[in-house]
């Protein structure tokens, strides 16, 4: 098995992530699919670390689990508020700001 | 257990040039001191102490900031430290040097409580709009002082960023500096509803572009087995690498980039956040957030692409095209303030980047003085913003500006000052800070870029003289807001803002000199 298969399989993980973003229209399933993305990079870190023959790309995999652990943090608090307030999640309600 | 560790040779930890990161270490040693603060101060003290923490600590790191300028302790040219990751040369000291000024002034427009009793932050950010116990806290005085301790970090994120000589601590640096942003977004006083709505865009939109650079990041790693800036380079000139991996990983690198510096088709989520964020925290994203991400844009152009910008540097022109073109035509049909300004910057962006894809010594010098032209200028401009309100706040809708030089003609004043200013006219230092930039474009080979700039800048200017005439030539309304007079704070950010936006525009000189003292190190 070579490991263009696993960039392959993270490129499309990237891809599903991105285009989830774009189309979902709830709060939460659109950070799920930002999360995806992270992980879809933290596939072809540890890929790449296997290509090139260091370690460093497995080190920053886990860089990127701290970030995104943290992003996760901010992000349910803003969301949760908004939620609170609104009582849905759906990023289509929050139109006050346009134009 | 022995035996194992006897194969593996030690790890020897890197080289710290202590003195040298000294104000990024003060800076974000003081956010922690100043979370301890939050937890342990009674709810009356803590507004006094984190406000002096905070300006301590910025002119504490001013202080050891001139210490490494002077050359005492770190070499003239600079010192790369912290195993490479870190350069501390003469394009980060003075980047440091504007975040730091910069920052001061917004810290004091946020510390300020008398334009809004109690400031312009939520007292308890928990409590849900619309509810009895959201309108008893607005009519309370506390403020939720949990804003400086995230001023603070987000500040150490933008020093960290533009001194980052490898993709991994930039981007660290980039979630540092974003995640206290978004929340400092989310706690309006007044008009809440709008102040969560922009942080809930601003998050999910921020984290998808982070999403992207780590990508490019990833990519970037595969074709140069590194994610140092120089090693990146250096596996440019000349190898048999995959050239997609490099120009994929450049091409999402560049996105994220240019999506935290609210550049052209990237700039989305600029006006709505913009518009729903506190004013004063708006002024802070708005001018540090700029200087940070284009200290960092020019970094890695200048550094790690510089061998093949003749691939992409046809697309950045591009770039900068459509965010002069959505800046000056969109900001022409605002009606709100905030919004305009909002749309200014993204036009501003486009300015900016025409310098950093200069690559040159004049274009690195031109856009470091233009970040810190235009950082000035934009925070005064969102201090007079802060000042125009009715009884639910402030009064951002342009209608509501008609006849204000009647009604003060001190405030109207500045207000145009900073407006012309905006527009690049004479004697002030937007107009130094374009030409310069625009002479560095045109000798790097770029003369019809400026040419399309210059237009565009001719087209901004339109929608601020709208302002200047509306605020002069019109009949107040009757039920018109009133200018706020304002405290001591709010005062001394708007005057530093004016009266340098003034000194740079007839003795650029100095500073001029200062930001071409020296070139990138790696």
């Amino acid at each position: 098995m070579t490991p263009t298969y696993y960039l392959l399989l993270s490129a499309l993980l990237f891809s599903i992530g991105a285009v989830g973003v774009l189309v979902r229209r709830n709060a939460i399933v659109v950070f799920m699919c930002v999360e995806l993305m992270l992980n879809a990079v933290n596939l072809s870190l540890v890929t790449f670390a296997r290509i090139n023959g260091s370690l460093n790309g497995q080190v920053m995999a886990f860089f990127v689990m701290v970030v995104a652990a943290a992003e996760v943090v901010v992000g349910l608090a803003i969301i949760m508020s908004i939620f609170r307030t609104r009582r849905s999640a759906s990023v289509d309600d929050s139109n006050l700001l346009k134009y | 257990m022995t035996s194992f560790l006897a194969q593996v040779d030690k790890i020897t930890p890197p080289e710290i040039a202590y003195a040298a990161v000294a104000p990024i270490l003060i800076v974000l040693g003081a956010a922690c001191v100043s979370v301890l603060l939050e937890a342990f101060l009674p709810k009356h003290q803590r507004w006094t102490a984190q406000l002096l923490l905070s300006l301590i600590t910025i002119v504490g790191a001013g202080g050891s900031l001139i210490y490494v300028a002077v050359g005492e302790v770190v070499p003239p040219q600079g010192q790369v430290t912290l195993s490479g990751t870190v350069a501390v040369d003469k394009p980060a000291v003075f980047l440091w040097a504007t975040l730091l000024v910069l920052s001061f002034g917004a810290i004091l427009l946020i510390a300020d409580r008398s334009v809004e009793p109690g400031g312009s932050f939520v007292a308890q950010a928990a409590i849900r709009p619309g509810t009895v116990q959201d309108r008893a806290q607005a009519a309370k005085t506390g403020m939720q002082t949990e804003v400086f301790p995230l001023t603070l970090f987000a500040l150490g994120g933008m020093m960290v960023f533009v001194a980052a000589n490898d993709l991994l601590t930039m981007f660290i640096a980039l979630e540092v500096l974003s995640l206290p942003l978004y929340l400092m977004c989310g706690l309006a006083r007044r008009r809440r509803l709008l102040s969560q709505e922009a942080a809930v865009k601003y998050f999910l939109l921020g984290a998808f572009a982070s999403a992207f650079f780590l990508y490019g990041l990833a990519l970037l790693y595969g074709y140069a087995g590194s994610v140092k800036l120089t090693d990146i380079a250096n596996a440019t000139g000349g190898t048999n690498r995959s050239d997609t991996l490099l120009f994929a990983g450049f091409g999402l690198l560049v996105v994220g980039l240019l999506f935290k510096a609210s550049v052209g088709p990237f700039h989305a989520w600029t006006p709505d956040v913009y518009q729903g964020a506190p004013t004063p925290v708006t002024a802070f994203m708005a001018a540090c957030t700029k200087v940070a991400a284009f200290g960092g844009i020019l970094r890695v152009l200048t550094i790690a692409f510089q061998h093949t910008q003749w691939e992409w540097r046809g697309v950045l022109w591009g770039v900068a095209i459509v965010s002069m073109v959505i800046g000056a035509v969109l900001g022409l049909t605002q009606t709100d303030v905030k919004r305009m300004i909002a749309y200014s910057s993204v036009a501003h962006a486009g300015f900016l980047l025409i310098g950093s894809i200069a690559l040159s010594p004049s274009g690195l010098s031109g856009t470091m003085f233009y970040l810190l032209a235009y950082g000035f200028t934009t925070i005064a401009a969102f201090g007079v913003v802060s000042l125009v309100r009715n009884s639910d706040g402030e009064a951002t809708h342009l209608s509501q500006w008609a006849g204000l030089a009647k009604r003060s003609p001190v405030v109207a004043g500045v207000f145009t000052f900073l407006l012309l200013a905006l527009a690049g006219i004479p004697l002030t230092s937007g107009f130094i800070g374009k030409f310069v930039v625009f002479t560095a474009a045109i000798d790097a080979g770029m003369t019809p870029l400026v040419v399309i700039a210059l237009v565009a800048s001719a087209v901004a200017a339109f929608f601020y003289l709208r302002v200047i005439v509306l605020m002069y030539f019109s009949e107040p309304a009757a039920d018109g807001p009133t200018v706020s007079v304002p405290g001591a704070f709010t005062t001394i950010a708007i005057t530093l803002g004016a009266a340098v936006t003034l000194v740079l525009g007839l003795w650029p000189t100095f500073v001029l000199d200062w930001a071409g003292a020296g070139a990138f190190i790696f």
